[in-house]
Formats: structure tokens, C-alpha cells, sequence
């Protein structure tokens, strides 16, 4: 069973004033068919966690280890930690020019899968996945991300989860700036890939409100760097009911 | 991509001038009529006047040799006329030194004709392969009244060439053009196209620049008369060493005339430096004139730089459209993060997001052979740059 192991991890990033820790001693472990939600107030370093863990040549990881059965995830390159299992859904997926759609996810699913997927099955899997998110045939012609709408955008991010079934599956905010039917159609996406059993998912938010569509197994809330408490699906409720407050108070240098 | 002003450190920002027509002395076919320019005149001011190897200034003589091939279909002619012949100069002028240099220095002229209202069912291919030394030459495209041609030019080998290339565009005809400077990497090319569009005609012309180390294009369109229209493309890949430069003007003339311009360079090594002028006039009888330019450049490597100048000169407001836009950007390390988070290893992200911002003007080609041996070029240059 694939697990994601994440032991004190340190994380900096360079600024003009120099260098800024952002990470501060995170310890978590997520296997395969367990969701974790992280939430946590702006600038906690959610998001930081997210493009550590995948790689961002922006951060450097100053101390601490991240392992994928064993395996040392912070030696691997970007695209060795994609093929490894780990994905990363984007909060601001990027704009690829002159690049199909279509295009886009075969070099994609080639690349992670090890082989180029048959023509014919292929093209079946991608239009049923588009299907189910409710996403026009056309939108395969279209160039990534290009004009897309923040909904088409994260509609488009939840089509490569489904299609490259990684292990470990970090959405970074998923949820933010989609409207309630958008929100309904990318929930229902990953418990699909939830449902599987094959994916252990960290999911990170700043509401609680996509926590109605996908229940997690753990809720942690990150504050000042790290995870200053850890509870079952009711500190949800409580974090709903209370905000980040206290916790933003303690953690505040 | 970022808009034209905010382009990074390593490239230059636009820089506009007020005057299209900028040029240090009058059109002229005779090269004693130009000064032989310093480097600091508008139209020389990005060219390594160094690097011409003496085209500029009249050291360059006529010793060297080119190899030439021709293929066309039945019914296309081809000969070699005087200086005398009423075809010679018809199109456009020579407009600066270089220009003047090569026609002062031909005796001769070769005119390639498509008979009126023939279409032709193949391209009319003209390989110049140089076997080194200086050359010189003027090519004449004469295409009939209501004809339909595809030529494609071909630039291989070494050789220092100054050339005035004429394409005669008849009414109602339509005409497209691929001309590909794939020349090696110690060749010194300068070249002036003059292009004049018949009444009612289409040209599409794609210009496609790889090597050479100084090769300079300068396409120049007018139009006979009303109705016509121009499609003006263009793709280079500028590598460490080279100089790259396309100055176009297109004179609108005539009444509803359009002109769309787009070129799209990629540069990639320190010392890479590319040029792209992009000049429109608009003339007051050139009323209902809809008209477009655009350059986009993306620098692939630090210390590669771009000069890209559009200018637009307007002397009706009774027009159906003009603009242009200018941007050079960086390789974004963004797109190769996202890419890459999908499983796509750097090499073949980056050649994904390079395919990618020439797609549009690859298949603008229409020639099957010549793009896919674009396609294959631009893979090997990438190949280049990656190891």
C-alpha cells in the first residue's frame, strides 16, 4: 500500500531580503485511500506544502525528509515525482500556448504510464472522463488553460487526476473561486478517484465548505508553518463554527 | 507572455520611431547614390555592419558561386533578361545600400513567369545552394492575371549574397510564397523582397530563417490597385552567434487593401540577436485599409536579445482597422513546472511549449515537405539547446 511519509520538513524560499523559512517542521503521513483535508488561515504555508512536495523549483528544502513507499522524494526531479505517483492539482494551472488539450494529456498519460496508451481505448477514457465532468467534446481542441474559465481551469485539472491516477493526489485549493455547481462537478471527480481505493488524498482549503462534498478521514490545521492540531472530520465543524482564530494568534512571530 | 513593455533584462524594449519611411538616402538602383553607412543610420543601427563581409561597402565582389536548381510544372517559363526589361525594378527599388550594391551589380535578371489563369498543381521550387564566395542576384516572380501559384525558395550552403527578389502579382490572382534561409552558419545574406499586389490579388508569403551568421529580409508590399491583400508570416530560430533581422513595410496604397503580419521568433544562446521591424503606412487615398502586425519572441536562454519595432503611420482615419502588438518573453519556468508535474520530462516539455508558439504559423505553410522539414529542424534545434 503506497505512503506518502513527510518527517520535519523545512521549507525556504528566497526573497530580496534573503531567505525566508515558510515550512516549519511538518510531519505527515497520508496511504493510499485515506483523504486528509489541511486548512488553515492565508500565508500558513498550505500551498507551500503543495508545490514542496511536487517539486517547485522555488522552495528549498532545508531540513526534514518526504518518502513515497521508502523512497526519497526530495532526490527526484519534477517529472520523476509525477511518474513516482505524486500529483499535484493546481490552484493556478498555467497557460500553454499552441499546445492541444488533447495533445497535452496523451504526452502526459505516455510519460507517466511508461507507454503510449492505445489510440482507441485512449481516446474512449478521455472523452467518457470529459463526460463526467460535464466538459464539451471541443475543450480537447482547445490549448491548455488558454481562455479557460477558473471553473474550466479546475474541471480540467480534476480530468488529469482521473486520468493519470496517481498515488497521491494534492489539491491545492480546488475549491476556491468556483460556484456551487462547479464545485459539485469537481467533488464528484475526485471521490470517483477516492472510491478507487488507490489514492491517498491531501486536500487543501482554506473553507470548510467543499468538506461537504468530500469527507475526509483527517483534518489538520496549519498554522505558522506546521500542523498545530490534528482531529477526525468534527474539527471541521469546529474550525466552521470557531475560524482560524486561535490558532493565528499563537502561531503569529 | 508579457506585453511589450514589460519584457525581462535580457531584451531590449521597443523602441518606436516616429518616421516609417526612415531611411538615410532616397530609393535609387544605383549604389553610388547611398553613402556607405556608419551603423548609426535607422536602418542600419542593429545590423553588425562588421559581419557583412563588405557587401555594404562596395569590398564585396562578385567571386564566388551558387548552385541552382529549378523545378516547376508545364507552362511556367524562365528566362534571363536585360536591366532593360519593363519587369526589372516594377515592383520596388532598392532602398538602401545593399539593395543597390546587388542590382549595380547584375547584369542580368531571371524571370520566372506563370501564365495568366493558370493554376498550378505543384510548387515551383528554387533551390540557390552557395558554393562559397560573394554573389549577387535579381529573381523575378511574374505571376500572371488570375493565377494560382505556391513558391517555395530554398537557401542552403555558404555563400555572402546581397539579392532583390520581385514578386508580380497579377489581378485576381493568388500566390503564396515560402522562403527558407536554412543557409550555414557562416553565410552572410541580405536580401530585399519587393512585392506589388495586383487588383483583387492574395499573396500569403511565410519567411522561415535558421541559419546563416548575418541574414538580413526585407520585405517590401504595395499594391497595383484596390482589393488586395497580403498575409505576411514569419518564423526564425536564432541561435547562439547569429544575427536575425526581417524589417517589413507594407505601403498601403490603395483603397481597401488588407495587410496581417505576424512573425514569431525563439532565440536561444548568449550572443543570439534578433531583429524585427515591423512598418505600415498608411497613404490617404488607402481608405477602407484593415491592417494587423504582430511579433512575438521567446528567449529561451539569458543574455539572447530582441529589438522588435512596429510602426504605423496613418494618414486617413477612414479605415476599417489597424494595430499591431509587440511582446518577448522568457521561456516560462511556470509552463515547464506544470508540464513536468504531469510526467513530461524537461526536454520534451520544452519542445512541447516551443512547438507550441510556432503551431499557428507552421501550419500557415500549406506545403506539406517544407513544414514538415520545419518541424524537423526546429526538433534539432531544440535537440541543440538542451544538450
Amino acid at each position: 500500500m503506497a505512503t506518502l511519509e513527510i518527517h520535519d520538513l523545512h521549507v525556504s524560499v528566497e526573497t530580496e531580503t534573503g531567505s525566508t523559512e515558510i515550512l516549519r517542521g511538518v510531519d505527515l503521513t497520508v496511504k493510499q485511500g485515506e483523504t486528509h483535508a489541511i486548512m488553515g488561515p492565508n500565508g500558513s504555508g498550505k500551498s507551500t506544502l503543495a508545490y514542496s512536495l511536487a517539486g517547485h523549483p522555488k522552495y528549498t528544502v532545508t531540513g526534514g525528509t518526504v518518502t513515497l513507499d521508502g523512497e526519497d522524494v526530495l532526490e527526484m526531479s519534477v517529472d520523476e515525482r509525477a511518474r513516482a505517483g505524486v500529483f499535484l492539482a493546481m490552484q493556478y494551472p498555467v497557460e500553454v500556448p499552441g499546445v492541444s488539450v488533447s495533445n497535452f494529456l496523451r504526452t502526459s498519460a505516455t510519460a507517466i504510464r511508461g507507454e503510449a496508451p492505445r489510440l482507441r481505448t485512449w481516446v474512449k477514457e478521455v472523452k467518457e472522463a470529459m463526460e463526467r465532468l460535464e466538459m464539451d467534446p471541443s475543450f480537447a481542441d482547445r490549448n491548455v488553460n488558454e481562455g479557460f474559465s477558473g471553473g474550466e481551469k479546475k474541471r480540467h485539472e480534476i480530468l488529469q487526476l482521473e486520468l493519470l491516477r496517481p498515488k497521491i493526489a494534492i489539491l491545492d485549493e480546488t475549491d476556491s473561486g468556483l460556484d456551487i455547481d462547479a464545485l459539485r462537478i469537481v467533488s464528484s471527480g475526485v471521490n470517483r478517484v477516492r472510491e478507487t481505493g488507490e489514492v491517498g488524498t491531501l486536500l487543501i482549503t482554506h473553507y470548510t465548505r467543499i468538506l461537504r462534498y468530500i469527507k475526509p478521514d483527517h483534518v489538520h490545521v496549519f498554522a505558522g508553518g506546521r500542523i498545530v492540531e490534528s482531529g477526525g472530520a468534527e474539527l471541521a465543524d469546529k474550525l466552521e463554527a470557531e475560524g482560524y482564530e486561535q490558532y493565528t494568534k499563537g502561531a503569529a512571530s | 507572455m508579457p506585453g511589450a513593455d514589460s519584457a525581462g533584462e535580457a531584451v531590449a524594449a521597443a523602441v518606436e520611431s516616429s518616421v516609417v519611411t526612415r531611411t538615410s538616402a532616397p530609393p535609387s538602383f544605383d549604389v553610388a547614390d547611398f553613402p556607405v553607412p556608419h551603423g548609426r543610420e535607422e536602418e542600419w543601427r542593429f545590423t553588425p555592419l562588421d559581419r557583412l563581409r563588405g557587401l555594404h561597402d562596395g569590398t564585396a565582389t562578385a567571386n564566388g558561386s551558387m548552385k541552382v536548381e529549378l523545378s516547376a510544372p508545364e507552362g511556367v517559363t524562365v528566362e534571363t533578361v536585360g536591366l532593360d526589361d519593363p519587369r526589372v525594378g516594377r515592383a520596388g527599388t532598392p532602398v538602401d545600400r545593399v539593395a543597390a550594391q546587388a542590382f549595380s551589380s547584375v547584369e542580368k535578371a531571371t524571370v520566372v513567369a506563370v501564365p495568366r489563369d493558370a493554376v498550378l498543381p505543384e510548387p515551383v521550387r528554387l533551390s540557390l545552394h552557395g558554393e562559397g564566395g560573394v554573389t549577387f542576384g535579381h529573381t523575378i516572380f511574374d505571376i500572371g492575371a488570375f493565377a494560382e501559384a505556391v513558391l517555395v525558395l530554398d537557401h542552403t550552403g555558404d555563400t555572402v549574397r546581397g539579392a532583390n527578389v520581385e514578386f508580380l502579382v497579377g489581378d485576381g490572382a493568388k500566390l503564396t510564397v515560402v522562403s527558407v534561409q536554412d543557409w550555414d552558419d557562416t553565410a552572410v545574406h541580405v536580401t530585399q523582397h519587393n512585392v506589388l499586389v495586383g487588383r483583387d490579388a492574395s499573396v500569403k508569403s511565410i519567411v522561415v530563417t535558421f541559419g546563416g551568421d548575418v541574414v538580413r529580409v526585407h520585405p517590401r508590399v504595395s499594391y497595383a490597385g484596390p482589393g488586395g491583400e497580403a498575409e505576411l508570416y514569419g518564423l526564425y530560430f536564432t541561435d547562439e552567434g547569429q544575427h536575425h533581422e526581417h524589417r517589413l513595410l507594407v505601403d498601403h496604397n490603395a483603397p481597401n487593401c488588407r495587410s496581417n503580419v505576424a512573425y514569431k521568433g525563439a532565440l536561444q544562446g548568449e550572443t543570439a540577436r534578433a531583429v524585427w521591424i515591423g512598418d505600415v503606412v498608411i497613404r490617404a487615398q488607402a481608405t477602407g485599409t484593415d491592417t494587423y502586425e504582430l511579433n512575438r519572441n521567446l528567449v529561451l536562454t539569458d543574455g539572447a536579445r530582441v529589438h522588435s519595432v512596429p510602426n504605423l503611420e496613418i494618414e486617413t482615419g477612414e479605415i476599417q482597422g489597424a494595430g499591431h502588438a509587440s511582446a518577448t518573453g522568457r521561456f516560462e519556468d511556470e509552463q515547464l513546472f506544470y508540464l513536468m508535474a504531469r510526467g513530461i520530462p524537461a526536454e520534451e516539455a520544452r519542445r512541447l511549449v516551443v512547438r507550441g508558439f510556432f503551431a499557428e504559423l507552421v501550419q500557415q505553410i500549406g506545403v506539406k515537405d517544407v513544414e514538415e522539414r520545419l518541424l524537423a529542424k526546429l526538433e534539432a534545434e531544440l535537440a541543440e539547446s538542451i544538450a
